[in-house]
């Protein structure tokens, strides 16, 4: 009865980070996209889109790794001092560009500090994010259960790469954001860098999924050992689909389907990095069942779990429905 | 100089765990205040209350949203930290502290919403209902939390497998010996703190002449609790420490400056704990007392330091020195809960200057108490972390020093940066006071505290309303 278990918590975990990556993309997006406006009205109506949102988008993130180390305590203890230095830059990151929030209104006209401030932690944070994750799949080194390398085993060209991807990533959802919720300049901006940003990301989704299986033997095994390949090859189809629904969409100034079209990519991408790990949670040989806690450990905080979840993702829902709508240029501060 | 990663690590966590604590126990006294101002506004129907709950409510959401951005490091830093202490303990009390996560996550998702920006939308009773929620919804965070750090201090119900805890018994983990005692005193502890701000706050605007109205009711509401509470805290410190003597009687030693059991139990007013010459420097000690403390006993004897071996001793001065700074706020707070009581039976509560002027500089007294608190219990652990089963050198994590020592220099500069920002905001929130009517709310619904505290911001300031994030989004259509 033992092995479901860390299944269904995997399960859970990777619902939480995608709903971070999704949820927090797009504001992170917001802040990366920032500088590219020069009026301060833009940047004002820009902000006032995610005003609402940001915190509570955050908070996914707190599930993540506190339930990562509910559920799977010995890979928290083994991931995070391999990632300290990007874990701990990311934490502090937010924290500075959480404030910058509040703080540019306050400082204004005076705020200039307080604008680097929220796109230099909005970027940080999502470069660094991008590091994690492509540390993480390139592998953690691993002895006696323990972390087994150095401060900076995670600073490879690889890892970098991912980090640069993560931000073109979060700033074409940004972009779409931009179009589905404002009008005006700040829309345009969003429809004139959303196509070059699709490119990128469509680039970068390429070179990650060339790169991995090129430099991980079991990455390649995985998709191209035979009878493998005939089930998965609909994913980068379906991936370039929809990429090339999202450029038309732009392009034909549809307004929701853009984003809806971003929010699918980034799924179908992390689908693809899901089928090249499964079931691995510290790549490349910890697995779920290695990691897990005791199953009573795991059963009493499930327990609470799934009643309150549903609880929250109902709430979540609620609010984006009571925020619905566009905001319009200077409507946000009057 | 070699750079010891175990201390800066220490120090690392000590610095941001210090830093999230002051804003939860404000969080969990305010949200009870709130409640208690809103159950009296419905029964009586005076306006005052609302507008003191209003007033309050604003400052409860700057200081939520300080604790939400310091909470978020914390849940990472066990991993980042003490990787081998959260192997080691995180089938044990790792989800303890997933349900306090839970529990405010929950929290904040629903009732505080309603409490923040729901006053021209719901019902008075729904809100009422909604802070009292709130109010427990904080101290049950601060039950899983504190269950943890109690298992942590006396851990029962658990069996060592493979060099890891493994849980055998629920309850048993939860309600460990010292957890009843943790518990009580830690929440004992943030109403007394919130009570105290709430003081300085009436004494400061009665001082000033404003607001006289509501900063009476504080006055009246804020002895009352301070009279009650501030005993309270020293029946349930002492029987704290008598759960600790039996359970860390070397902390307990450390915290007495008591030497051995053949010395008497004198109770040591003052002195310098020398650990070279085993004795206290400049001592003054009233005989006796000590003993009868803790054995209920003028004679009775109980274990000093040399009874142990020196390894097993915590910093000595560090913990001696803590606990005096606690104890002689405690016994402060308790004389100026009975001088406000003496003054309000003469009818002069209103009227005393010099009362007035002492506590309006009080407010940060209970935060201190709180800190100097946690600094005993923590450091009175060492060199465990968990006691007598994993010492904190086994508990770090395989990072250099040098990993540690920059990030912690981050942490202090960014960390100095909010902190100061939000200290600033709540002081200029008080300054504004409470407002004379109800103001219109925004038109959209903000769901999160930062975008409330926002808003409460640019009222202090005086900004018009909606020049910021969550100000009127467009209203929903249809
Ligand atoms: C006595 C109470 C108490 C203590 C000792 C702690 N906390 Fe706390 N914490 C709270 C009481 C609280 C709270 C009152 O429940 C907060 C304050 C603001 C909030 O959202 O809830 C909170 C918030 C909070 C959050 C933010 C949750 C969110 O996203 O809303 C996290 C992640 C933590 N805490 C984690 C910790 C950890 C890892 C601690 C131990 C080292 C800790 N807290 C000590
Ligand atoms: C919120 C109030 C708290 C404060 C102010 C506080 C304070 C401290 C301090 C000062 C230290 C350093 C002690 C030393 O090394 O000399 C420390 C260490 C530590 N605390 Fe706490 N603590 C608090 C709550 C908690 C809770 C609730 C937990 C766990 C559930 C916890 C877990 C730890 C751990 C793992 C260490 C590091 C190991 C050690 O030094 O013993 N603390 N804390
Ligand atoms: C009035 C006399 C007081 C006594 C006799 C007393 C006693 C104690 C003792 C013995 C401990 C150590 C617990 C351990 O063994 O780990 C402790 C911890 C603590 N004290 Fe006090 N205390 C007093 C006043 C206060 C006050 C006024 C506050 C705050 C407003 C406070 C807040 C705390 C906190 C937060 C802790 C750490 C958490 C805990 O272990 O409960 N105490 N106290």
């Amino acid at each position: 009865m033992e092995w479901y278990l860390p299944v269904i918590w995997a399960g859970l975990i990777g619902t939480a980070v995608a709903m971070y990556v999704i949820l927090d993309g797009f504001d992170l997006g917001i802040g990366i996209l920032f500088p590219f406006a020069r009026k301060e009205e833009d940047r004002d109506l820009m902000m006032n889109s995610v005003a609402p949102f940001w915190d509570g988008n955050e908070t996914w993130l707190v599930l993540g790794g506190g339930g990562l180390w509910v559920a799977f305590p010995l890979a928290y203890s083994i991931i995070m001092p391999a990632l300290y230095l990007p874990v701990i830059g990311m934490l502090l990151a937010l924290v500075f560009r959480g404030v910058s929030f509040e703080f540019r209104w306050v400082a204004k006209p005076t705020h200039h500090m307080w604008d680097i401030a929220f796109t230099g932690g909005s970027i940080v944070a999502a470069f660094l994010q991008g590091v994690i994750l492509g540390g993480l799949l390139q592998g953690i080194d691993v002895a006696d259960g323990q972390y087994a390398g150095g401060a900076f085993d995670w600073l490879t060209p690889f890892s970098l790469f991912v980090g640069l991807a993560v931000v073109a990533g979060y700033a074409l959802l940004g972009a779409t954001w931009l179009i589905m919720r404002t009008s005006g300049p700040v829309q345009e901006l969003g429809r004139r860098y959303a196509p070059t940003l699709l490119l990128v990301v469509l680039a970068a989704m390429g070179i990650i999924s060339l790169w991995t299986p090129l430099s991980i033997g079991r990455v390649a095994e995985r998709w191209f050992a035979t009878p493998n390949i005939f089930f998965l090859w609909p994913i980068p189809l379906a991936a370039l689909l929809v990429a090339y629904g999202i450029w038309r969409w732009v392009e034909r100034g549809r307004e929701v389907l853009p984003f809806i079209g971003t929010i699918l990519l980034f799924l179908l991408g992390y689908a693809g990095l899901v089928i090249s790990n499964v079931p691995y949670l510290v790549p490349p040989n910890l697995t779920f069942w290695d990691t897990a806690a005791a199953p009573s450990s795991q059963i009493f905080f499930l327990m609470g779990t799934i009643f309150l979840l549903p609880m929250v993702l109902g709430y979540t829902a609620f609010v984006y429905w009571v925020f619905r709508g566009k905001i319009a240029p200077g409507e946000g501060y009057h | 100089m070699e750079l010891d990663p175990v201390l800066l690590a220490r120090i690392q966590f000590a610095f941001t765990v210090s830093f999230h604590i002051i804003f939860p126990a404000f969080t969990i006294g305010l949200s009870a205040f709130i409640a208690v101002l809103l159950l009296t506004w419905m029964r009586t129907g005076a306006e005052k209350y609302h507008r003191l709950a209003r007033f309050w409510t604003k400052i409860f959401a700057v200081s939520f949203a300080m604790g939400v951005v310091s909470g978020i490091v914390l849940s990472y830093q066990f991993g980042t930290n003490w990787s081998r202490f959260s192997e080691f303990s995180g089938n044990v009390i790792g989800p303890l502290i997933g349900y306090e996560v839970l529990t405010a996550f929950y929290l904040e998702a629903t009732f505080l919403g309603i409490l923040l920006f729901g006053w021209n939308r719901f019902p008075p009773w729904l809100i009422t209902t909604a802070s009292v929620l709130v109010a427990i919804g904080t101290a049950i965070s601060a039950f899983w939390i504190l269950a943890a750090n109690s298992w942590m201090q006396t851990p029962t119900g658990h069996e060592i497998r493979g060099g890891i805890a493994y849980p055998v018994d629920w309850l048993q983990i939860i309600f460990n010996p010292s957890f009843p005692y943790r518990f009580a005193h830690m929440l004992n502890a943030a109403y007394l703190t919130t009570a105290v701000v709430v003081l300085a706050v009436g004494s400061r605007y009665l001082l000033a002449g404003r607001h006289n109205e509501e900063s009476r009711t504080m006055l009246r509401m804020a002895v009352g609790m301070i009279a009650v509470s501030a005993p309270l805290q020293l029946v349930i410190g002492d029987m704290h420490g008598l759960n600790t003597l039996e359970h860390q009687p070397v902390k307990v030693a450390a915290m007495e400056g008591h030497w051995s059991e053949r010395d008497p139990g004198h109770l040591v007013l003052f002195g310098l704990p020398n650990e070279e010459t085993r004795t206290n420097d400049y001592q003054i000690a009233i005989p006796h007392l000590g003993a009868l403390i803790l054995t209920h006993d003028w004679d009775g004897t109980y274990l000093g330091l040399t009874d142990f071996p020196e390894e097993e001793w915590p910093p000595v001065a560090n913990v001696f020195f803590t606990f005096r700074i606690m104890v002689g706020i405690g016994l402060l707070l308790i004389a100026t809960g009975f001088w406000g009581l003496y003054l309000w039976w003469r009818g002069r509560l209103f009227d005393s200057r010099f009362f007035l002027r002492s506590t309006s500089f009080m407010w940060p007294l209970g935060f201190v108490a709180i800190l100097t608190g946690w600094f005993v219990t923590e450091q009175g652990r060492q060199p465990w972390v968990v006691y007598g089963l994993m010492q904190t050198a086994d508990g770090t994590s395989p990072v250099p020093a040098a990993s540690i020592a920059g990030t912690l220099a981050l942490f202090v500069f960014i960390y100095g940066i909010v902190f100061a920002t939000g200290i600033y905001y709540i002081n200029r929130l008080i300054n504004a006071g409470p407002k004379g009517e109800a103001t219109d709310a925004a038109a959209g619904l903000p769901n999160r505290p930062l975008s409330a505290a926002e808003e409460a911001t640019r009222e202090a300031t005086g900004r018009p309303h909606g020049q910021g994030p969550g100000g009127p989004l467009t209203a929903p259509k249809g």
